[in-house]
């Protein structure tokens, strides 16, 4: 009987060593003002001129702190869910200053993996140069986790050659952009008269918020009233179904720049894609006009964040790097290199006086951009295909437009509530 | 007959403990490589267990059962099951057809043609699964796919219609999984003994006859191990529907269990609950395994 019960003991002392492991990112506690600080940015297709402005930026901040040196690695994209999970898991391995997705933000944060930032924003000249709605992109519950890198801003493109040909203008609202693009399908039926995807989230949002819906009450009047301008243009008199039910934003990005779309929703960080296609020339670019005669419709702010790690080793160090890398002279630089939307207005404000095919872009974030719910959910969501799901059974008739809202304000409201 | 004469006491206790012992090393290989991972599938499966609790942002709670209540309450995960099921057994049907007609074939043609056409299953079997689906794909690209343009069907899409979706995706599990049952019937085929094929002629018995009275009867046991793997196998589907219909297909409507727990579970770090579908559908695996077994027992002699 003794031995049963100490046999029984060591089983159970066995099986809760062997429970799920947990590591806590706890702050390491030391400030060290020397050695190498570690950084990870994104890797990025035709990443050259990135990597000469980061060596530039590196350069200068070696010179200013003796006894420091910067390894900056590029990690994948698609592949940045592992690494930073593994970088949370064990501290040894992981980096002092971070770019990352704005709509990860959250995800990272319950996660306990990024610092607190926003003394160092409010100590920093430039931070107050930064936009309220950007910076709230960037801040859970009030706290202030990220320094908003760049932006991206979707705008809508046409093609001037077609326009002028059947003698069409820009739309003015939502209604119109509608019967524009039903007008050159049925004029030109090679063309899809705006290139829309069932995947494309991002292209579908606007929709919603112009409306005055939002992705935290899909199934309200006004977002449904958003899903149904949107999958209505999902129908053979624009983008048939079986052609564009499936279609991400990067496929619409192919379809414009191949001369196969008269219009389609494309972001300021398309343009090389579309420069590159045969449209080349061919083409201008107006905001996304939202219900009534002038308006914009709200565009997503999608972008990059700076941030420190937790459990960073070198926390001054790592909040100088990252104020090095988000002050307007690099952000300028960033731009020049890789075509990103500096966060800071004073930097915008100098682009739009540059560069006129801005123009649109800095009018919508002007007019007010959108953001995801900062709240971890939404990597949920979205990796749920909840808003995907939600098109894709309107356009292909499966579901209304009622029913398709109702199951997808739901998903939302299961995800986010966890 | 002194050396065995130990006594029958002694001869009992070590007849029962020999086997046993004999079990012992491959136990020290499967238990931790088998147990301890279910062990941790079952535990993980009863915790609010996240990302911010692998990362110590938050603490692990044990919630029970209610993963698993979640999980039953999903419409979705009942039409995503009932999918996986019929599309599972329906693999299973077909390659088990396809291997078994092969097989036989083999038997019955010449050298040369019986090399070539193991040549060619071979290569089928042998690409991964990622590059055979892609391949795939290509051609039958909506715009671009050689079938497309073959049949003169430009702009169809046949990832559209749920049921077109997964015959297409059938059709290449079929072809990635049928060598495996040709090459191991085969096998068995050959090593039947010639002579009661040959009773069974001389009997009268058409080929036909001789495939389902006396081929089939003996192979029993061959069969049973390619039925049971083909199961698991294509129960577990995933690569295939995840690369040929992006990630499940348009609004979801291709999904299997496989593909369904990625998509819910860890690709969200829903790790809890991925947990539950994977111990779900282990369960399921053990029931229809077991439930086979049996039915083949209960028809013969022991396998």
């Amino acid at each position: 009987m003794k031995k049963r019960i100490a046999g029984v003991a060591v089983a159970a002392a066995l099986l809760t060593g062997c429970a799920p492991s947990t590591n806590a990112p706890a702050t390491s506690g030391t400030d060290e003002k020397t050695g190498t600080l570690r950084v990870w940015l994104f890797d990025e297709p035709n990443r050259t001129p990135k990597e000469a402005v980061i060596k530039a930026a590196v350069e200068e901040f070696q010179a200013a702190h003796q006894g420091v040196t910067v390894d900056v690695q590029y990690i994948a994209v698609e592949t940045r869910a592992e690494r930073f999970k593994g970088a949370f898991n064990d501290p040894a391995s992981a980096p002092d200053v971070v770019e990352f997705g704005n709509t990860d933000l959250a995800e990272y944060v319950n996660a306990g993996g990024l610092a607190d930032i926003g003394a160092d924003l409010d100590g920093w000249a430039e931070g107050a140069d930064l936009a309220a709605d950007l910076r709230a992109s960037a801040t859970v519950d009030g706290t202030a986790y990220g320094l908003p890198w760049w932006v991206g801003v979707r705008a809508l493109h046409y093609r001037t050659d077609v326009f002028t040909e059947l003698g069409l203008t820009p739309p003015a609202t939502l209604a119109e952009l509608t019967a524009t693009a039903k007008t050159i399908r049925q004029r030109k039926p090679d063309l899809f008269g705006v290139a829309v995807g069932g995947k494309y989230t991002f292209g579908a949002l606007p929709f919603v918020w112009a409306n005055g819906g939002d992705i935290t009450a899909l199934n309200s009047a006004q977002s449904r009233a958003g899903v149904t301008a949107y999958t209505d243009l999902l129908k053979d008199d624009n983008c048939p179904p079986q052609q564009c039910a499936d279609l991400t934003g990067g496929k619409t990005v192919e379809l414009f720049a191949g001369g196969k779309a008269g219009m389609a929703i494309l972001g300021n960080f398309n343009r090389a894609a579309v420069e590159a296609g045969t449209v080349k020339g061919k083409y201008a670019v107006v905001p996304l006009p939202g219900v009534t005669a002038g308006s914009i419709a709200p565009a997503f702010a999608g972008g990059n964040n700076l941030g420190v790690m937790k459990n960073t080793p070198r926390r001054t160090l790592a909040a100088d790097f990252l104020k090095l890398l988000g002050s307007k002279n690099y952000q300028l630089k960033m731009f020049d290199a890789m075509g990103n939307l500096p966060t800071l207005t004073s930097a915008r404000t100098e682009l739009a006086a540059k560069d006129a095919t801005l123009k649109p872009f800095l009018d919508t974030i002007a007019a007010g951009t959108k953001f995801v719910p900062v709240d971890p959910g939404w990597g949920a969501i979205d990796s749920q295909a909840v808003i995907p799901t939600m098109l894709q059974n309107v356009a292909t008739g499966r579901s209304t437009v009622d029913a398709a809202t109702d199951e997808a304000a739901a998903a939302v409201s299961a995800a986010l509530k966890k | 007959m002194t050396t065995i004469d130990a006594g029958p006491a002694v001869k009992g206790r070590a007849r029962t403990l020999t086997p046993l012992w004999l079990l012992l090393p491959a136990a020290a290989v499967l238990l931790p490589l088998f147990v301890y991972p279910i062990y941790q599938l079952g535990l993980l499966s009863v915790l609010d267990f996240r990302q911010a609790q692998v990362s110590g942002g938050q603490p692990t709670r044990f919630i029970g059962l209610d993963n698993y209540t979640d999980l039953m309450s999903a419409p979705r995960f009942w039409s995503v099951l009932w999918a996986t099921v019929l599309f599972a057994a329906a693999l299973v049907l077909v390659t088990l057809a396809v291997g078994a007609a092969l097989a036989v074939l083999l038997t019955k043609v010449s050298r040369w043609a019986a090399y070539t056409l193991s040549l060619a299953a071979m290569a089928a079997w042998a690409a991964p699964a990622m590059t055979g689906s892609t391949v795939w794909m290509f051609l039958f690209d909506t715009n671009l796919g050689l079938v497309n343009r073959v049949l003169g069907w430009e702009g169809h899409n046949w990832t559209y219609e749920r049921l077109d979706a997964f015959a297409l995706v059938g059709a290449v599990v079929v072809w990635h999984s049928f060598p495996f049952v040709m090459v191991t019937l085969y096998a068995g085929i050959k090593a039947l003994p010639e002579q009661v094929l040959e009773a069974a002629q001389l009997d009268g018995a058409n080929p036909w006859q001789s495939f389902w009275r006396v081929t089939v009867p003996m192979l029993r046991p061959i069969i049973a191990i390619v039925v049971i793997q083909s199961i698991i196998w294509d129960f577990k589907i995933f690569t295939q529907i995840y690369v040929m219909t992006n990630g499940g297909g348009i609004a979801g409507q291709n999904l299997t269990l496989n593909v369904y727990a990625y998509q819910q579970a860890f690709a969200s770090s829903e790790y809890g609950l991925g947990s539950a579908i994977g111990v779900v559908m282990m369960l399921i695996l053990l029931a229809v395994t077991l439930v086979y077994l049996r039915l083949l027992r209960r028809s013969g002699e022991p396998l």
